[in-house]
């Protein structure tokens, strides 16, 4: 590999994405091949993102499918963009993380070479360019919808950001959801949301958000308890962006699993958990 | 009109090197050092905007001295170098020696080629997994390289600077000790430096994916009045998307991957669950 080595009147700036394509390694959706039969455009997740006191909530399945058929149990749909802001991901597997992959470059690339991390208004914008830049691809169905959320260090708050297909970005001023179970995650959180969550309660909220995701939707994957694997659930606040403990996560579940579970369930027929916990936001 | 005369290659050589070295030596200097912890790089630079020690990747750092555009010119192209290759290949493959090399190789090519010469020299560190791992690459500005071990110093007065260090420096330094030899050797007997005229910034070993920090003047203040050295524990920078478990490439795209509508997907809109 040669030193990119850049004439100072076409030099490409800090732009990672730029350099790709000075590189010749840039992915170019735009090249499928064109008698690819469009199919129903379908993204078989569930992530969501919640406004609280400290910042932001997010929170994502694991389960990847293709079809009816669970192609991938541990999957993580919840990345760090850089220390202040992260994305999350409904849509085709093979994009979806090539693009966060692609995004964490880009922001990092950013910052080394000019000294200075972009606006988090500055990275919300970029997201857009590339999923509009991947939507010849979700012409052809794989589409990618992610959700940006981060702490703006400048504002002191935690913002984010829901997307479409074409690149268009929304700023939503308390939560945000997205995915074939957002719907249904969706109502959840609206139902207990109140301004000024604490940590506690936001997790909690994203947590009973995802389980009657999974509860209403075939492609949402729930707690699985028998291979312990849990919905990821992260949260950026000032101090950065932080995962939470898998036991944690496990904890709080069982405890949802409880206070859901209908005395003699074992027996009856017929007979689910209902959101009468109400999302309370406990 | 102009006429060519014959210039013989040593002697062309000889200017270009004595008009690089000049040039050099009325530059700042600046000492790369290991310490117990990692490597330290201090420079005299009394701005605090143009830096002259900056992050190249995970684990390595750049330091030059010179002419600022070029060194500036030569810590981008190996950003975008280390960038690149981390892309295509993986994290764990961008190496110092690796772009140092390449450096070495582009300051050759300008030295030989060019009518100028790059008035630069550089330093490229990489902070191993333990001690025995970490690298200190000298680069001069006819792409000479050397592997140094220990420490080096760049920049004017650099041989008096380096004799100076060499009366201090010992292996396995605390952050301190490491800061205040580099500052003494740097300043010399006549004059004190203030931690506004220095740059100092650390590659620590055990401090998360990016291992660059820079160090405040606060804690430049504090190491030179003889307390301890803290390298900020700037907020973790968690690992990248590659890093995570493996995601099959053919997960939600496999049935169109086919080349087939998904017949598993009913058309009426209830096959949401893909």
């Amino acid at each position: 590999m040669t030193l990119p080595f850049f004439p100072a009147g076409d030099d490409p700036g800090p732009s990672f994405l730029e350099i790709l394509k000075r590189a010749g390694s840039e992915p170019d959706w735009a090249d499928l091949p064109r008698e690819l039969q469009p199919h129903e455009l379908t993204h078989g997740t569930t992530v969501a993102a919640i406004r609280y006191a400290d910042g932001v909530v997010m929170a994502g399945d694991r389960r990847a499918t293709a079809g009816n058929f669970i192609s991938h149990r541990t999957m993580e749909k919840v990345f760090p963009a850089d220390r202040h802001s992260g994305v999350a991901i409904a849509g085709a597997a093979g994009p979806a993380v090539e693009m966060v992959k692609l995004f964490q470059l880009q922001l990092e690339h950013y910052e080394k070479v000019e000294g200075a991390e972009l606006s988090l208004e500055g990275k919300a914008n970029q997201l857009a360019q590339m999923v509009r830049g991947h939507l010849p691809a979700a012409l052809q169905g794989f589409a990618v919808v992610p959700l940006f959320a981060g702490y703006d260090t400048k504002r002191g708050t935690g913002r984010l950001f829901e997307y479409d297909v074409t690149g268009g970005r929304y700023e939503e001023s308390d939560f945000a959801a997205t995915g074939s179970g957002s719907m249904h995650a969706g109502t959840v959180i609206k139902i207990g949301y109140k301004p000024d969550l604490d940590r506690d309660a936001a997790v909690e909220l994203a947590i009973n958000a995802l389980f009657q995701a999974a509860d209403e939707d075939a492609a949402t994957g729930g707690p699985d308890l028998v291979r312990g694997i849990y919905p990821v659930v992260a949260t950026i606040t000032a101090d950065g962006f932080a995962r939470l403990e898998d036991e944690d996560i496990a904890t709080r579940f069982r405890a949802l699993l409880e206070r859901l579970s209908i005395p003699g369930s074992t027996t009856s027929v017929g007979v689910r958990p209902t959101a009468n916990d109400g999302g309370a936001g406990r | 009109m102009s006429m060519p005369f014959y210039v013989p290659a040593e002697q062309m050589m000889k200017d270009k090197a004595d008009f690089a070295r000049r040039n050099i030596a009325r530059a700042k200097a600046l000492a790369a050092l290991f310490y117990a912890d990692g490597i330290l790089i201090c420079a005299e630079n009394p701005s605090s905007t143009l830096h002259k020690v900056s992050e190249i990747y995970d684990r390595i750092a750049f330091a030059g001295a010179g002419k600022y555009n070029e060194y500036d010119r030569l810590r981008i192209a190996g950003v975008r170098h280390a960038d690149l290759k981390g892309y295509s290949f993986s994290r764990e493959d961008v190496d110092a020696q690796s772009l140092a090399n390449a450096y070495a190789q582009m300051l050759g090519d300008v030295f030989t080629h060019e009518i100028k010469p790059m008035e630069v020299e550089i330093v490229v560190a990489e902070v191993g997994a333990d001690a025995g791992g970490d690298r200190l690459f000298h680069i001069f500005y006819d792409g000479t390289v050397v592997d140094e071990d220990g420490f080096t110093v760049l920049g004017g007065e650099a041989e008096a600077i380096a004799a100076r260090l060499q009366e201090t420096y010992q292996p396995g330094l605390a952050l301190d000790a490491a800061l205040r030899a580099s500052v003494a050797a740097l300043a010399g007997p006549a004059r004190t430096l203030a931690p506004s005229e220095l740059e100092a910034a650390v590659l620590t070993r055990d401090n998360g994916r990016r291992a660059f920090r820079r160090l405040s003047d606060e804690v430049t203040r504090t190491a030179l009045a003889g307390g301890e050295a803290m390298v900020e524990a700037a907020p973790e920078v968690p690992p990248v998307a590659e890093a995570t478990p493996a995601v099959p490439e053919s997960a939600e795209a496999a049935p169109a991957a086919d080349g087939e509508p998904d017949a598993r997907q009913a058309p009426d809109g209830s096959g949401e669950g893909d």
